[in-house]
């Protein structure tokens, strides 16, 4: 198989002789209750009571991770790089999973856009020549990130309707130059988009208008439209983010992506039955809805093409009290169905 | 990025914006925080039948109400009741109460000094620190003016 | 009448609260604040005095009540012992309830877990 990836605008490449072999994803039990649930390898429930929130979350990213290889017939060796991140400081989910495995790892943090970023880069290093199997993966644990972004759990506030409701979730897929059923055909690496939103209770509105700019940049590059895809997911928008996305693709660019444009973070849970307000976000949401669901489109369910551009608001708990905007970024992969290709 | 593109954007999101349901907000925090006020006021009913005065009883209705509230939110019932009242359940003594307990529960794992103990008065602290501020202030001003008690 | 009045005043202060945290862009930490100063500033006057007179539990309950102990400890003290009591009055009034959740606090933390 030719590797080979070539520049077709600024920040957008086209790769040849990239695969998508497999994908594991483990959620939580409020993932699993919404409607994606049988989609998910694993739903996983907290053991033993000693535990943190926080080692819950490597057990979710190592569950997927190791899935991911299963499925793929592949084992640890074999893996040439790991890319990935979480949400916690540090990347200490990503670093302290990899003291398990020993691959050699690059940790990555784009917020709720780090599995595309992993995706996309993974993408380039495996077209360029370089590594010939890539693990990329990212987590989000609930608990976890509400303590290091919000509140200790049993304190009680009221949530807003804007509110996203950070998932538990892990997801990994195998990038690899040997065919595989999914093939990865160009990535647009995002740029930090603000428009001035500051409120931390609705980052759907803080990271619409870096979707949209990702996502015009990457059909403007390849040219083609929105028609040329079976669906175009974001990442963690929500049903408030969606909403304000299409409005600025109809208004900023004359273009109606309502029948295409649809959000990860939005059809995660059940948003009336499940009282998740605006939708999923956190890491592992578009990894985990991109492993199961959207990724069995594409080898079972019919689809040929699938814009995946996940989103990622660029903040600290610290820059928010500071009363900062909040930057936000998006990175997309195209991925396409190979029919044919033998499904591994 | 233009500036008015960026104006633009503004509006609509301001304009697009999910309301939040403030009247049904408004009636859970008064019935919520009622009731939280009643068992209060019974709570100290019962101590002003056993002799105390109204002065005395004040004491021991706070400590009830916030061993109650730390009963409820170890039980992890309290913050349901938060979320269903908001204001309510936050502004009385027993709000109060969950935000000491609830976060020395949570940094458990980060050790009984820098956890458990350092993180107790993360969300009370600033409720102190002006709380007491004001009162010194208050305080002062009475006390060069002369105003009677 | 002081169990009606308890329900009614305490229920509207929490109802004052919800509209500045529904209208305003304040957390509900600044809320707390606003309105534990909002208390000790209104403790100095004869009129809350007159509300806990009225109202009971529905005035001393919510955290204005916290703001009005302390000011009124203060004032107590100021009359004892002067000056000093500028420092020690405040915390003497609250004492008890600072502590129990402190006690309580730490012992919620020993024995219970965050269940969510």
């Amino acid at each position: 198989m030719t590797r080979r990836v070539a520049a077709i605008g600024e920040g957008s490449y086209a790769v040849e002789g990239v695969y998508i072999l497999a994908s594991g994803t483990v959620v939580g039990d409020k993932e699993a209750q919404g409607p994606l649930g049988h989609y998910f390898d694993v739903t996983w429930s907290p053991s033993g009571s000693s535990r943190s929130f926080e080692r819950e979350e490597r057990e979710l990213l190592q569950r997927s991770q190791e899935i991911a290889l299963a499925k793929a017939r592949l084992d640890w060796p074999a893996v040439e790089l790991v890319l990935g991140g979480d949400l916690l400081d540090q990347l200490v989910t990503t670093s302290f999973v990899g003291r398990a495995h020993g691959r050699p790892l690059l940790g990555m943090f784009a917020a709720c856009a780090t599995f595309t970023e992993a995706l996309a880069v993974g993408s380039l290093l495996v077209a360029g020549g370089g590594p010939a199997v890539v693990l990329a993966s990212a987590v989000s644990h609930h608990y976890a990130a509400e303590r290091q972004f919000r509140y200790p759990v049993e304190l009680g506030n009221q949530r807003y309707p804007t509110s996203s409701w950070t998932a538990t979730a892990a997801g990994s897929s195998v990038l690899a130059s040997a065919p595989g059923p999914i093939a990865v055909e160009a990535v647009t690496i995002g740029r930090v988009v603000d428009y001035g939103q500051k409120d931390p209770n609705d980052y759907g509105s803080a990271m619409a208008p870096a979707a949209v700019d990702t996502i015009h940049r990457h059909l403007r590059a390849l040219g083609r439209t929105v028609e040329d895809y079976d669906a175009i997911f974001t990442g963690d928008l929500g049903e408030f983010g969606r909403r304000l996305a299409l409005k600025l693709a109809q208004e900023e660019l004359g273009e109606d992506w309502r029948a295409r444009l649809d959000d990860c973070g939005r059809v995660l849970y059940d948003l009336q039955r499940q009282d998740v307000h605006n939708g999923a976000s956190g890491a592992g949401c578009s990894a985990a809805v991109f492993g199961g669901y959207l990724s069995h489109q594409l080898t079972q369910g019919g689809w040929r093409r699938l814009l995946l551009a996940a989103t990622g608001a660029l903040l600290s708990p610290t820059t928010a009290q500071q009363g900062e905007s909040i930057p936000s970024i998006a990175h997309a992969v195209s991925l396409r169905a190979e029919r044919g290709g033998e499904a591994r | 990025m233009s500036q008015s593109a960026q104006a633009r954007y503004q509006y609509w999101v301001k304009t697009m914006r999910p309301k939040k349901p403030v009247a049904m907000n408004l009636v859970a925090a008064f019935l919520v925080g009622g009731a939280i006020s009643e068992v209060g006021q019974i709570i100290q009913w019962v101590f002003l039948r056993q002799g105390l005065s109204p002065e005395k009883a004040s004491t021991p209705t706070a400590i009830v109400l916030i061993g109650l509230s730390a009963l409820f939110t170890g039980l992890g019932w309290y913050d349901r009741l938060t979320k269903l009242g908001g204001m309510g359940a936050s502004l009385p003594i027993t709000g109060f109460a969950n935000a000491m307990v609830a976060p020395a529960m949570e940094f458990r794992a980060e050790g009984l000094v820098l956890g458990v103990g350092a993180r107790l008065f993360t969300v009370a602290g600033p409720v102190l620190a002006w709380g007491m501020a004001a009162a010194f202030v208050v305080g002062l001003v009475r006390l060069v003016f002369g105003v009677a008690i | 009448m002081t169990f009606l009045w308890a329900f009614v005043i305490g229920g509207a202060m929490c109802v004052a609260a919800q509209c500045l945290l529904d209208w305003t862009n304040l957390t509900p930490a600044h809320v707390l604040v606003v309105f534990v100063v909002a208390g000790a500033i209104a403790g100095g006057t004869p009129w809350y005095h007159a509300l806990v007179q009225w109202a009971g539990a529905g005035a001393t309950v919510p955290l204005p009540g916290f703001g009005y102990t302390l000011v009124k400890g203060i004032g107590k003290a100021v009359a004892q012992e002067g000056v000093w009591g500028l420092f020690t009055g405040g915390l003497s009034a609250a004492a008890g309830g600072i502590k129990a959740a402190v006690l309580f606090g730490l012992a919620a933390a020993l024995v219970f877990r965050p269940k969510a």
